[in-house]
């Protein structure tokens, strides 16, 4: 595949002793929505969090294997791992507005990376990134209100905002909008949807219909192991694995 | 209806409930008022050694004006002349230089234990600190005796000398180790244990979804605990600051062991100084032929109590606001 955005190979996770991700093989292609399913406790979640080494947040965990993005490993003992986090955004799955205003949100990251000269470059960029979240028309009568006074829906969005700000290419969602009100969830939607065309996607989700509203491309995992991968269009029509199958179906 | 039911419900039980309930409710509202008394005790206490002292301290009070006292410079009890401002001053030098010493480290160690330290070495670590704390007074005052004095005679005050001689805060007054800083460094380490413990407790309180959110911007972990870790929790450090001050404040036997108690002026840290709690320890039980000689002791206990009420009060209603925000 010409167009493979984050390639993992031979990957294992392991919390302690607990044999998380089994031999992880797949490909997530450029410019669409991956979804992530699964049962509870199968390793989606796991698997998501190896892409923006957030796994080696948790104590006691241990990872072989490779995960590359744009053919470099980011597990590489060289490789910054700011710099991967910069590349590789997250939507966490319940918005966390860092105490700060609302301005102070969207320009964090851009100043944790001096990615601007002047204030007024600043500005710019966080009107921008807070039009492209669909936010600014709510929000830019307030912009030094603290971000936590907004609605969890728009505290979602600012988390997007956020994350787009320090210029990501790929954008992880845990469960998006796991925590949202049905409109709020479908205005994330939505957004993702629009963004697919200049970032690479990838989402976690519960909810079957999401899943079928946002994929492109599906990996089904199945207690740690990848059970099945490949277009949207046809694991959903035509399931190869009994397994995603009885799942698509409802059984379990 | 209800009532139906319930008397149902009763009767197939098949018990008489009945009799039992009103002796039942007796023994909860019993307890209830006994162990609201048994609350009562401990602020009863503070106001009987509060009425106590003021009806102690009142024949010096009465034949002096407070601020005469409060300001007055000179201790001579022979004379009738009762200043307790070298020992007020004595008091805040030494607690102030304590406080400086150990806030730097302890809150280095405290970010330290609850942001970066693995569990492993936190639960080896967070014994030894409450070991520290265990250690009796008495036992840091030979230490300070042994060490710190001869440390500050031999090395400190020398090292003053030759980088700060020219800053009168800094200079070396008089030729033993004996003094504030030996004090304060003695102090230092006492209340240490405490303001890391609180100020670990307080980092604690900050969610995981907040460093996330911060880390995943690809911010480094120093600069999540500086930029969104830390401002979170400013309340709750500075109120263990002020925990770890008040219980300065009121340490005798470790202080008095290494701080010179001469009730002079302090304008150096290398000054000596005679803080309230020593001077009571002191002299309390002695010389009690001199007039207002009692009276003047247990004003000045009476003023050390005041100043740690203020201070516990003030670092209580700095946590009670930073809980209330979190």
């Amino acid at each position: 595949m010409n167009n493979t955005h984050i390639q993992v190979k031979n990957l294992n996770a392991y919390y302690g002793k607990q044999h998380a991700l089994k031999d992880i093989n797949i490909e997530i292609p450029k410019n669409q929505i991956t979804v992530i399913m699964g049962p509870s406790g199968c390793g989606k979640t796991t698997l998501l969090k190896t892409f923006n080494r957030f796994f080696e947040l948790n104590e006691n965990v241990n990872l072989t294997g490779e995960v590359l993005v744009d053919g470099e490993n980011i597990y590489d003992p060289n490789v910054d791992v700011t710099e991967v986090r910069k590349v590789v955004g997250l939507l966490a799955q319940r918005p966390t507005p860092l105490p700060m205003s609302i301005y102070d949100n969207i320009a964090y990251g851009m100043r944790i990376h001096q990615m601007k000269k002047d204030r007024a470059a600043y500005k710019k960029s966080v009107r921008h990134y807070l039009e492209i979240a669909g936010l600014w028309e709510e929000v830019h009568k307030r912009m030094h209100d603290p971000a936590t006074s907004l609605s969890i829906g728009q505290q979602q969005r600012l988390c997007l905002a956020r994350g787009l700000a320090v210029e990501p290419e790929i954008i992880l969602g845990d469960e998006p909008t796991s925590a949202l009100d049905p409109i709020s969830s479908q205005n994330i939607e939505s957004r993702l949807l629009e963004l697919k065309k200049d970032y690479t996607i990838v989402i976690v989700t519960h909810t079957l219909r999401q899943a079928k509203r946002l994929a492109d491309h599906v990996i089904y995992m199945y207690l740690g192991e990848v059970a099945e991968a490949g277009p949207a269009h046809e694991v959903f029509t035509n399931p190869k694995h009994e397994r995603t199958k009885q799942y698509l179906e409802g059984l379990f | 209806m209800s009532d139906i039911q319930l008397n149902n419900t009763l009767k197939t039980e098949g018990r008489l409930s009945r009799p039992s309930t009103p002796s039942r409710a007796r023994t909860d509202r019993a307890a209830q008022r006994t162990f609201f008394i048994i609350t009562l005790v401990p602020v009863a206490l503070i106001l009987i050694v509060a009425v106590a002292l003021v009806v102690r301290a009142y024949p010096i009070l009465n034949s002096y004006n407070l601020s005469d006292l409060l300001l007055g410079e000179t201790w001579r009890p022979n004379n009738g002349e009762f200043g307790f401002r070298p020992f007020i001053l004595g008091t805040l030098w030494v607690t102030t230089v304590g406080v400086l010493l150990a806030v730097p480290p302890c809150l280095l160690v405290s970010v330290y234990l609850a942001e970066y330290a693995h569990n492993r070495t936190r639960t080896i670590a967070k014994p030894i600190l409450d070991v520290l704390a265990a250690i009796p007074p008495v036992v840091y005052g030979v230490w300070g005796l042994l060490s710190i004095v001869p440390f500050v005679d031999d090395v400190l005050a020398p090292l003053s000398e030759r980088w700060f001689g020219s800053v009168s805060i800094f200079s070396v007054t008089q030729p033993t180790g004996f003094g504030i800083l030996a004090g304060g460094i003695v102090l230092a380490v006492m209340i240490s244990p405490l303001i890391i413990s609180v100020i670990f407790e307080v980092l604690s309180t900050v969610p995981n979804d907040l460093r996330h959110a911060s880390l995943a911007v690809g911010a480094t972990k120093w600069q999540t605990i500086r930029t969104v870790v830390l401002p979170q929790v400013l309340p709750g450090i500075v109120a263990a600051i002020v925990l770890g001050a008040s219980r300065a404040l009121g340490e005798t036997i470790a202080v008095l062991m290494v701080v010179g108690n001469v009730p002079n002026i302090p304008t150096s840290v290398f000054d000596t100084a005679y803080p309230l709690p020593a001077l009571i320890a002191n002299n309390y039980g002695e010389m009690m032929s001199i007039p207002l000689y009692d009276a003047a002791l247990l004003g000045a206990a009476l003023v050390l109590l005041v100043v740690i009420l203020i201070f516990n009060i003030l670092s209580t209603l700095v946590l009670q606001r930073f809980l209330r925000r979190s």
